[in-house]
């Protein structure tokens, strides 16, 4: 039997949905269960994890004995027994239940920073982030540096925002501390609101300490003894661990008064977002931190001069700060080593969709997208084709298939005319509709909108009509060229971020697939995605005749006695796509 | 309610709250907020009731009125939707009867939310079923949980 | 307070540090169109009108809410600008009733003006509109909601000047809408000055209802004789008629009324109020448990036989009782002058220092 087991189970929110918790305590009863030796049990830890990533893999346990760390993948309860005979007690891993090539490829090109601790440290215990190495910066900092060094160090590094504008941090730092001010605050803005992303919330599950010194190194840079998180409510999981960081750091030191002994205060606080992605922009959020509507103000004066309560403020990305203790313990040297000239270090991305081994990722600034997608990501879901990818969310746009050799850094991308943006990278392939695909995120942008400036309130609206009837199949000639005038007005005029990148996703689409909407407009959805646009029938060789679309049409248009081929009315059929959804035989054929 | 309530105030006079916490606080206790919570919170705080409700009316989280016994939370994540939530989405509507804005049942047993994203992009599809988080969703999948929660109701 | 120099469309002026760029273009004569922006409240920035192009900024900025800089150089019109403009002009109109026609505000209304400047006619956005069920119960405001542009300005001057706080912004997005708590009715004190800062149709008082456009309308400036505080008003006269009251924003108190100086005007022309002196002729306690009419307790009188009567009937009290028998309440509907010979006939003429005053409280 091994001496010195450790039982890694990942708890990311990823891996609690797949059980892991249910793994976890499987582990943990049957060890007693099986009277495994006290002794041994005492050499033989079991931690939860924070997400290491690969979550499509999940319920991912590690096993590490004296010598070798053993990864297992798709773990349920019921395999656990298994693993503990012949594994732990016989010594002996259960081969075919290791991960596979491509969870080894997916982590060969990455490069971690930020999450170098996530997936191996228990995010609940302040000891293990310690043991670590965690709040060496901080420590290094109180020792020997001024807060101007600790500035320069930042600018130095070249780190720059991570939210998705790409501001230079130590520049930021650096304003805010010339302004003169008897209180200044930090804000760790974790109000993650791209659909598709979800680094931050990752960073924070799996290493909350890393986001908590990289606040306590800004504070101390910029002279601020307050600073909140504003974390949104979506995320229970974060903010328990969060919470729990706050007040383990609290008491071993780390905040509150007069830390480290060196005589600076700071302690954090955390504001719950309510649901309004709006408030991902500083000036609204600073706005729903004081308990107003999130409704964002102009900028200049920008929070840095008038924050928060109107003192200074710095908002910094979860992201952003979590590489701030990395880069102080290691040198900006090491740090700027990974990038390209102007975008430095690495970049989480959350690589989803029809994606083979979808989750997060940190790869170096610069590298291709080619090789995110088939190096690290696998390639394209069921033998399908890439058609596009989706970066920066609601704000970004796509770059198509001829551009895969681009590299993800701040330059690249814009001249592409999509963003890094928070992060999320959504592959997308031939089924999927660019246009039905712009109209999702304009839908969003438009329900998210504030009301308060016109272009977005009313502009977005407008360009959602009308992608609403391209998408019907009730589009115009015209309307592609009046989308373009209106996304680049909405562009210019509206006030706050939300507003100004809106129109994005519409105008890559346009510009890059054209075709489409022309198709729209001819009448056809040539991804077949649309569902306006399609017609339903069955396809008599197929059918069962088992009734499941019978049931489920709203309409009544589908006819048929039991066991024979079923009939659908089109002259009732409201193209809702149920039946095409609850078939199991392909029977249901769409043009 | 009159317990609660002064509970509420109070903590809000000590923590130096505002109006998005303590309507947080509020809906953590009823399940929603109260239209006599927020005139009482407005004359005992001396906040305008048309505040409150600017703010409780901005913020997706905050219900006017009062749920279903069992929460359905889609999310409509971009992962989500290219992997057919609307789709599960539909289903779920149909099969509730739910229709247009309408989203708790008649009988409040049941409240179909729909969340931009929930971060689970990996496993997405993804539908919280009462606080549990179900990845790799589909309508069938979603139909026996659904039955699953309907027989428990009726036991 | 330090003086700034900047450039605004090629001329260089001098403004205080304070200054935003709109306020410079004020200074040096540059009308730079806006909606959302009143002096007197904190600027909001969402009507995007008022923007301007500043060298070294890669955007259009709104000049109301940029703070002047130091050799900042602006250019308050550009094609791009006013094609930015025309824009926005048309998205509201996209959502407006664009009833003119009938609009009381018509002819007085900051969009409508803007709209013909620009030569808005067909609406290259026209599209869902926001319907809205009117129910209003009060007499004083009239509220449009879908003549809204949510320009914020009542509920700024609601909560920053009078501190009320009645309506705020609700839901958000295109569904945005000022109102109430609940969207109930208005419950406040009406004292209109909502409807004074709203650039458009949406908030009107019910009392001008058909009375008239502005046209032929004879503007009249006097004080208001409601309290002591002395409001500068402006008498809107048609026919011989006072058809609505406003307050002009130079005057000392800026502008701003309450709901007697705004709305309760009407009983100028009230057939209900006494314009010739009446004396009466039963005793008070026969005429308070009588159903007789008004005439069967006074009668009419001329101001000779009027002021004839209270000298007399004032000469015998004073004889029989002496003057400290007597005493005087005068009103704060009375000027400062009126008020003093008030005192006056009390101390010299009865001889009493039986005088107060009903604001004196």
């Amino acid at each position: 039997m091994n001496k010195n087991i450790t039982i890694q189970v990942c708890m990311g929110t990823g891996g609690m949905a797949a059980g892991g918790f249910e793994v976890l305590a499987a582990f943990e009863s049957l060890m007693r269960e099986k009277n495994i030796p006290a002794e041994f049990r005492k050499e033989c830890s079991m931690h939860k994890v924070g997400c290491r990533g690969l979550c499509a893999k999940d319920v991912l346990v590690d096993v590490i004995t004296d010598d070798r760390r053993t990864i297992y993948q798709y773990i349920k309860p019921e395999m656990v027994e298994r693993i503990i005979d012949e594994h732990i007690v016989g010594g002996a891993p259960v081969s075919e239940w290791e991960v596979d090539e491509d969870y080894h490829k997916f982590h060969e090109k990455q490069v971690k920073v930020v999450l170098s601790d996530c997936g191996n440290i228990d995010p609940e215990d302040i000891n293990a982030y310690i043991a670590s190495d965690g709040y060496k910066a901080a420590e290094k900092i109180f020792a020997s540096m001024a807060p101007e060094e600790v500035i320069d160090i930042m600018k130095k590094s070249g780190l720059r925002g991570r939210g998705g504008a790409g501001f230079p941090t130590g520049v930021k730092w650096e304003a805010c501390r010339k302004v003169e001010a008897g209180q200044k605050y930090v804000i760790c803005n974790a109000d993650e609101g791209d659909p598709g992303a979800f680094m931050d919330r990752a960073v924070i599950e799996g290493n909350p300490h890393a986001v908590i010194e990289g606040m306590l190194i800004g504070a101390y840079a910029i002279g601020a003894s307050k600073g909140y998180v504003y974390i949104r409510a979506e995320y229970p999981l974060a903010v328990e661990r969060l919470k729990k960081a706050i007040a383990a750091a609290r008491e071993c030191g780390f905040l509150g008064k007069n830390i480290l002994g060196k005589g600076f205060d700071f302690d954090i606080k955390i504001k719950l977002g309510a649901g309004a992605f709006v408030c991902g922009e500083e000036t609204a959020l600073i706005a729903s931190i004081e308990g107003q509507r999130g409704m964002p103000r102009a900028k200049p004066p920008f929070p840095v001069h008038r924050g928060l309560w109107g003192k200074p403020t710095v908002i910094n990305n979860v992201e952003t700060l979590a590489n701030i203790p990395y880069i102080i313990k290691k040198g900006h040297e090491w740090f700027s080593s990974y990038g390209t000239e102007k975008s430095k270090g690495t970049k989480v991305f959350a690589l989803t969709g029809k994606i083979k081994n979808s989750g997060l990722i940190e790869v170096p600034m610069g590298i291709t997208l080619k090789e995110i997608i088939y190096d690290i990501g696998g390639g394209i879901e069921n033998g399908k084709s890439l058609k596009a990818v989706q970066t920066g969310g609601p704000s970004g746009g796509c770059i198509t298939t001829d551009m895969l050799d681009i590299t993800m850094d701040y330059e690249s991308l814009a001249k592409v005319g999509s963003i890094v943006g928070s992060g999320g990278m959504i592959v997308l392939d031939e089924d999927d509709c660019m246009v039905n695909m712009a109209k999702y995120f304009l839908q969003f942008t438009q329900s998210e909108s504030c009301g308060k400036c016109v272009p977005c309130r009313i502009g977005t609206k407008r360009l959602l009509e009308i992608m609403n009837r391209i998408t019907k199949g009730a589009g115009k000639q015209g309307d592609i060229e009046l989308l373009e005038k209106l996304s680049n007005d909405i562009k210019a005029a509206s006030l706050c971020g939300l507003g100004q990148t809106a129109p994005n996703p519409v105008l890559s689409t346009i510009k890059y697939f054209r075709e489409e909407y022309e198709a729209h407009l001819q009448g056809k959805c040539p991804a077949k995605a649309c569902r306006e646009m399609l017609t339903y029938h069955i396809i008599e060789e197929f059918c069962k005749g088992c009734g499941a679309c019978l049931r489920a049409c709203p309409a009544g248009a589908i006819t048929g006695e039991k066991k024979k081929p079923h009939k659908i009315a089109p002259e009732i059929c409201i193209r809702c796509g149920a039946c095409f959804d609850v078939c199991k035989f392909k029977a249901v054929g769409k043009e | 309610m009159e317990k609660r309530l002064q509970g509420l105030i109070e903590d809000f006079k000590k923590n130096e709250g505002n109006i998005i916490s303590l309507l947080q606080e509020t809906q953590e206790v009823f399940g929603y907020i109260p239209e006599e919570a927020v005139y009482r919170f407005s004359e005992e705080l001396d906040i305008p009731a048309s505040n409150f409700f600017g703010v409780a009316t901005f913020y997706s989280q905050f219900y006017l009125k009062p749920r279903g016994k069992n929460i359905i939370t889609a999310c409509c994540g971009t992962a989500c939707h290219v992997k057919g939530s609307d789709r599960i989405i539909g289903s779920l509507k149909r099969e509730l009867n739910l229709t247009g804005e309408q989203n708790t049942t008649e009988d409040k047993k049941f409240t179909l939310e729909q969340v931009a994203c929930v971060g689970a992009c990996s496993i997405a599809p993804v539908v919280i079923i009462n606080k549990k988080v179900h990845g790799k969703m589909n309508s069938d999948k979603m139909a026996k949980e659904l039955k699953a929660l309907k027989e428990g109701e009726n036991e | 307070m330090k003086k700034l120099k900047i450039t605004i469309d090629g001329k260089t002026i001098e403004v205080p540090e304070n200054a935003t760029v709109l306020d410079a273009a004020k200074t040096a004569g540059i009308a730079v169109p806006t909606l959302c922006h009143h002096p007197k409240l904190t600027p909001f920035g969402g009507c995007r009108l008022c923007i301007v192009e500043i060298k070294g900024i890669p955007r259009p900025v709104t000049s109301c809410t940029t703070p002047v800089s130091d050799g900042m150089e602006v250019t308050t019109s550009t094609e791009q600008l006013e094609n930015l403009r025309k824009t926005v002009l048309e998205l509201i109109l996209s959502d407006h009733p664009n009833d003119c026609m009938v609009c009381e505000k018509a002819g007085d209304c900051t969009l409508q003006e803007l709209a013909y400047s620009y030569g808005i006619r067909e609406n290259r956005f026209a599209g869902e509109r926001r319907i809205y069920e009117k129910k209003d119960g009060n007499p004083f405001l009239e509220r449009d909601m879908e003549k809204c542009i949510l320009c914020g300005r009542c509920v700024k001057i609601c909560d920053e000047v009078q501190g009320v706080g009645a309506i705020d912004f609700t839901y958000r997005g295109f569904k945005s809408k000022i109102c109430p708590p609940y969207e109930k009715d208005l419950d406040c004190e009406f004292c209109g000055q909502c409807v004074a800062v709203c650039p458009t149709g949406a908030l009107t008082g019910k009392q001008w209802a058909l009375k008239g456009r502005q046209r032929g309308v004879r503007e009249v400036d006097t004080v208001c004789s409601y309290c002591g505080t002395g409001c500068n008003i402006t008498l809107h006269v048609k026919d011989n008629t006072v058809t609505r009251v406003t307050s002009k924003e130079d005057t000392w108190n800026e502008g701003w009324l309450c709901i007697k100086g705004r709305f309760g005007y009407t009983f100028i022309n009230s057939p209900d109020r006494l314009t010739k002196p009446l004396i009466r002729i039963k005793d008070r306690s026969s005429s308070l448990n009588s159903s007789n009419g008004l005439d069967d307790i006074f009668r009419e009188a001329s101001w000779e036989e009027a002021f004839d009567h209270i000298a007399s009937r004032l000469s015998d009290i004073k004889t029989k009782h002496g003057s400290d028998a007597i005493g005087g309440l005068s009103s704060a509907r009375c000027t400062n002058e009126e008020n003093y010979i008030f005192q006056k006939l009390m101390r010299a003429g009865v001889g009493t220092n039986n005088v107060d005053h009903c604001a004196r409280l």
